[in-house]
């Protein structure tokens, strides 16, 4: 089941320039597992060695940030769209 | 009453309204905590005056001392109101591209506006605060992201006063930004009633992360990491231009004039209404409308609206 991903502007040169790809997976882990594996030169970004996210990733199923969902063992269906988006400073402060 | 000594003296103790009547949830009550009551106008009142009087206090600021800032607009605003009150200078980093009441404000308290560029948003308000601040020692940087103060300000005052207004209270929303007001309500809440959930409400990122020329340039509050974020919220949610505009009018509807950020967390605490069986949500209504009036949020038409605060910071 291929799930639609949004990449943030600093990500699409590693996948030829796309800003949605096409991702097979039933769980975030398993969708940034595959894209990383599709497109190697996304490899180490967003999950570290220890297979943990990276800090400055936030990943997103629709509206919600995985981590304070079920993390990488969040479900997905081609029914959602996941985005992955760098940390910023946002809001006003 | 007895008459206030000073307006600083009027900063928190802020109102708590039921909007119940615009909840999707018949079980579920929703009240707003007025912020814009603050005599600056906003929230940022709070942590504006908690991290002055931490900085006297450590004797870091000096009469007559230059303060520098970054910030999008309210935290800079209730800074410049209360170094004006003290007399103290302030510059505020600020990008372009903010409403023009939030300038206007700042330019009345006589504060300084060093302009950044809008299209890095907070992010390069806060580089270039940071690279002035290490340029010149001599200006006091207090740091908003970073500073303690910051969240004890709502640990110590906001969390209170909605425990002791709403102790039924079972969800905590409101928006991220340095995430002081999450972090400090959340906490105090926690350890009266561990079960509070707390919901954090951000804008869209949009084109402001396409600035970024590598992942390793993002950017998280240290106020966050050091408060153990990670583990104090219980969600994070994004709400758009749309909801947020459109939220910010059902709560003029009701007679609650308030800023479209506060449309945003009023969006949250729907979303969380309607996704929960029963409880109490209370939510941050951050400041009032009066700094976008000049955005036409609730005259103009929805879909020009929409189209204009993409690319302005509303937030």
């Amino acid at each position: 089941m291929a799930v639609p991903v949004r990449l943030p502007t600093v990500l699409r040169p590693a996948a030829g320039g796309q800003s949605v790809v096409a991702i097979e997976g039933e769980t975030i882990g398993e969708v940034l597992g595959s894209l990383q594996a599709e497109y190697p030169a996304m490899s180490g970004q967003l999950l570290t060695n220890e297979g943990v996210l990276h800090r400055f990733v936030n990943v997103y199923v629709n509206d919600d940030d995985v981590r304070y969902l079920d993390k990488l063992d969040t479900p997905v269906s081609d029914a959602d769209t996941v985005s992955i988006i760098p940390a910023v400073a946002g809001g006003a402060a | 009453m007895p008459p206030y000594r000073s307006i600083i003296d009027l900063i928190g103790n802020t109102p708590l309204v039921d909007v119940s009547q615009l909840s999707p949830n018949p079980r579920v009550a929703i009240f707003a905590k007025l912020e814009g009551q603050n005599p600056g106008g906003s929230v940022k009142d709070r942590p504006a005056l908690a991290m002055i009087e931490d900085a006297e206090k450590a004797g870091r600021l000096e009469p007559g001392a230059t303060l520098i800032e970054p910030s999008s607009g309210n935290t800079g605003i209730g800074l410049a109101m209360i170094c004006r009150v003290k007399g103290y200078r302030l510059k505020v980093v600020l990008p372009t591209n903010v409403s023009v009441e939030r300038r206007q404000l700042l330019e009345l308290w006589g504060a300084e506006i060093i302009e950044s560029p809008g299209a890095e948003g907070s992010n390069g308000a806060v580089r270039l605060a940071r690279k002035l601040a290490a340029e010149n020692p001599e200006w006091v940087f207090l740091y908003q992201y970073g500073n303690d103060a910051n969240p004890r300000a709502h640990y110590e005052g906001t969390g209170p006063e909605i425990w002791k207004d709403c102790p039924e209270v079972t969800h905590f929303v409101a928006g991220l930004g340095t995430s002081g007001t999450l972090l400090g309500v959340g906490r105090f809440l926690k350890e009266k009633k561990p079960e509070v959930q707390l919901w954090a409400v951000e804008p869209p990122s949009g084109e402001l992360v396409d600035g970024l020329r590598n992942l390793d340039d993002g950017y998280i509050p240290p106020i966050f990491l050091a408060n153990g974020g990670d583990e104090l919220l219980d969600r994070k949610t994004v709400v758009g231009p749309r909801d947020s505009i459109e939220w910010t009018r059902r709560l003029r509807d009701i007679g609650v004039f308030c800023g479209i950020s506060s449309g945003a967390a009023m969006a949250g605490a729907v979303k969380c209404a309607s996704q929960i069986a029963d409880g109490v949500v209370v939510f941050v209504a951050a400041d009032g409308g009066w700094k976008y009036l000049s955005t036409g949020a609730w005259t103009g038409d929805i879909d020009d609206v929409v189209e204009r605060a993409k690319s302005v910071i509303y937030f």
